[in-house]
């Protein structure tokens, strides 16, 4: 293959040799620039070339409309005249450019479509009320094995990885107060810190992000998916509500799930901050055990069981949210799904804060 | 010596998932510059057909030669090369989600020459009308085009690098009849006008019978019969009389002879 060649051989004559396809036209594209010739009309010899492209054409054409010039086309074969002659024929119109904003024009999009969101999220949580009240009024159509296939999924299945991140909390928890507390002699205080940590903060907060980035994510794919494969249009149509097979069991397997998960990382958790407080502090236990009982009461137990329901809430609401959200392709699935998890995470954090400030006006 | 005229080359291809036989020492020809069309019933192996040409998949055994290569034996760099002198439009448009309609026909071009962006914005542009879409359409996102838009746009990425051969995977399914007719004649105009070879995968009667030189028809694993449609119509199989005997077919054929 020739690589691409052009030469002037008369005035106003010249002569296009080799290929100007993709792969031969090469550093021309680039240095193409010569004059045609004075007046614009000129006269093109295809006899010598190998091939031509559309690139070619192309080329060859913005040549020639740059300098204003207009090109006979002589001994040029068959196939490449009738790509050159379309070519040539289509207008050289500047190129569509999309629309594009201000950035003022840009901030009020954003807020316009962060108000829409907020406004969907609201009509969501008003369907899916309206979705549990009917539910309440017929108990009867609470789909109890969808609920409790969601528990064991979400719940159940999620035992071990939450069980190993709040021991490993614990653990980390006990090492970092044991060198504070080793100064001042406080040994045995290790396991207030331990206890209230874990019990009032860790293990719930640790809980819901694991869960939300387990479940929370994997309903608003389960969700999306079947958007986009019309199977959420097919349920509606045969007059199944999706809130209320979809959303409802998910809401309930959830409320029960996050409570229990977090009563079993309380456990795991202080387990870890025992062991630690043995091989760091050498206490032992028993003695553990023993001021555990005596200092932690049911309220700090309470306090973080009870912060669940809430976090529960908030992650099957978004991810289901989020799933409904998903409009067109599969691309929409996996946007959807990253932002149901980061939003959920950033909700639970922001509720958990909220807790803070709550609980300590009550003293609690 | 490989036959230069033969594009497509296949000799005793065999295919297997686990126990269930797809081809079974299948034979198919496709000569330069015809229209080639490959028919049969759903499950009868046409796109795997399809992928193992287009190089996504390999035959248990048997050799497959297209363009002259031997797809067997190539390597990384010779399969680019290969890749570069085909197209192929996917029957669902196969067009990246996360670019414009424009940027993704101009993507094989980014990737494989080193034209300036501007002049590949404008052939994308050019290569886009060609396939009858207004220019407004390449600045839309693939997932806001409709079904017949989306069809059309994957045929203009699918001639960006000018292919040789071009391989279409149900260009018409899931297309009214007007844009169905809208992509047949699409599909002669660039048959025309570039002089590529044509090998689609298809069961509409239209195509077949107005836009195919030569159809194949497979079923148990083979070829049941390969020709013009007119040829076949003359052939005694039950999966082939088929593709004649009901009266859809009919009509088909009818309206391709009104048109000669």
């Amino acid at each position: 293959m020739e690589p691409a060649a052009i030469r002037r051989i008369a005035d106003r004559e010249w002569e296009l040799g080799g290929s100007w396809t993709v792969r031969g036209l090469g550093e021309l594209v680039h240095s193409l620039d010569a004059e045609p010739g004075q007046g614009g009309a000129i006269t093109l010899d295809g006899s010598g070339l190998e091939a031509i492209d559309t690139a070619g054409a192309w080329v060859l054409q913005r040549w020639l409309t740059r300098h204003g010039a207009q090109a006979t086309r002589r001994g040029w074969p068959a196939q490449p005249e009738r790509l050159m002659s379309l070519v040539a024929a289509h207008p050289q119109a500047p190129l569509l450019q999309a629309a594009r904003y201000t950035p003022l024009a840009r901030v009020g999009r954003r807020a316009a479509a962060a108000a829409r969101q907020t406004l969907g999220l609201l009509s969501f949580i008003g369907e899916t009320a309206l979705a549990a009240l009917r539910l309440l009024a017929h108990p009867d159509r609470i789909r109890w094995r969808t609920v409790l296939r969601n528990i064991q999924i979400g719940g159940f299945d999620a035992l071990p990885i939450i069980g190993l991140t709040s021991f490993l909390l614990g653990i980390v928890v006990a090492y970092q107060g044991a060198d504070q507390l080793q100064h001042y002699g406080a040994n045995i205080f290790v396991v207030d810190l331990v206890g209230y940590a874990m019990l009032r903060e860790f293990a719930p907060l640790i809980t819901a992000i694991i869960i939300a980035g387990r479940s929370g994510s994997a309903y608003a794919a389960q969700i999306g998916t079947m958007i986009v494969t019309e199977e959420i249009d097919a349920m509606r149509t045969i007059g199944i509500d999706p809130i209320e097979l979809l959303v409802l069991p998910k809401v309930i397997a959830l409320l029960v799930a996050l409570p229990l998960l977090t009563v079993y990382a309380d456990m795991l958790g202080v387990f870890g901050g025992m062991v630690m407080a043995r091989a760091q502090l050498d206490i032992g236990m028993h003695e553990f055990i023993d001021r555990f009982g005596r200092e932690l009461h049911g309220t700090s137990l309470l306090v973080g069981v009870g912060k669940t329901l809430v976090f529960a809430l908030i992650i099957a609401g978004i991810g289901c949210f989020q799933g409904f959200r998903t409009h067109g392709s599969a691309d929409s699935v996996g946007r959807q799904t990253t932002l149901s998890v980061v939003q959920s995470i950033f909700l639970v954090i922001v509720a958990d804060a909220l807790f803070s400030v709550v609980f300590s006006r009550l003293g609690l | 010596m490989p036959d230069t005229d033969l594009v497509i080359e296949m000799r005793k291809v065999c295919t297997r998932f686990g126990r269930n036989v797809v081809h079974d020492g299948l034979d198919l020809e496709v000569r330069r510059g015809e229209v080639f069309a490959i028919a049969g019933g759903s499950g009868s192996g046409k796109s795997v057909l399809l992928r193992e040409m287009i190089l996504l998949q390999r035959p248990n055994s048997g050799s497959i030669r297209v363009l002259g290569e031997d797809v067997a034996t190539l390597d990384e760099e010779q399969s680019l090369a290969l890749r570069k002198r085909c197209g192929v439009m996917f029957q669902h448009g196969g067009l990246f989600g996360a670019l414009t309609v424009r940027e993704n026909i101009g993507l094989p071009l980014r990737e494989h020459s080193s034209l300036d962006s501007a002049l590949i914005d404008s052939i994308a542009d050019w290569k886009l009308s060609l396939t009858g879409l207004a220019p407004e359409a390449g600045l839309k996102q693939p997932d806001e085009l409709s079904g017949g838009m989306l069809k059309r746009a994957s045929l203009a990425r699918a001639i960006a690098l000018d292919p040789e051969l071009l391989f279409l995977d149900e260009p018409t399914s899931g297309l009214d009849p007007a844009s169905a007719a809208g992509v047949d004649e699409l599909i002669r105009r660039m048959h025309e006008l570039f002089g590529l070879t044509l090998v689609m995968v298809t069961h509409d009667l239209d195509l077949l019978w107005q836009v195919a030189d030569r159809v194949a028809v497979l079923g148990e694993g083979r070829v049941l019969g390969t020709g013009s449609m007119e040829e076949l119509s003359h052939l005694d199989h039950p999966i082939i009389r088929g593709y004649f005997d009901d009266p859809r077919a009919r009509k088909a054929r009818d309206r391709a002879k009104a048109q000669e």
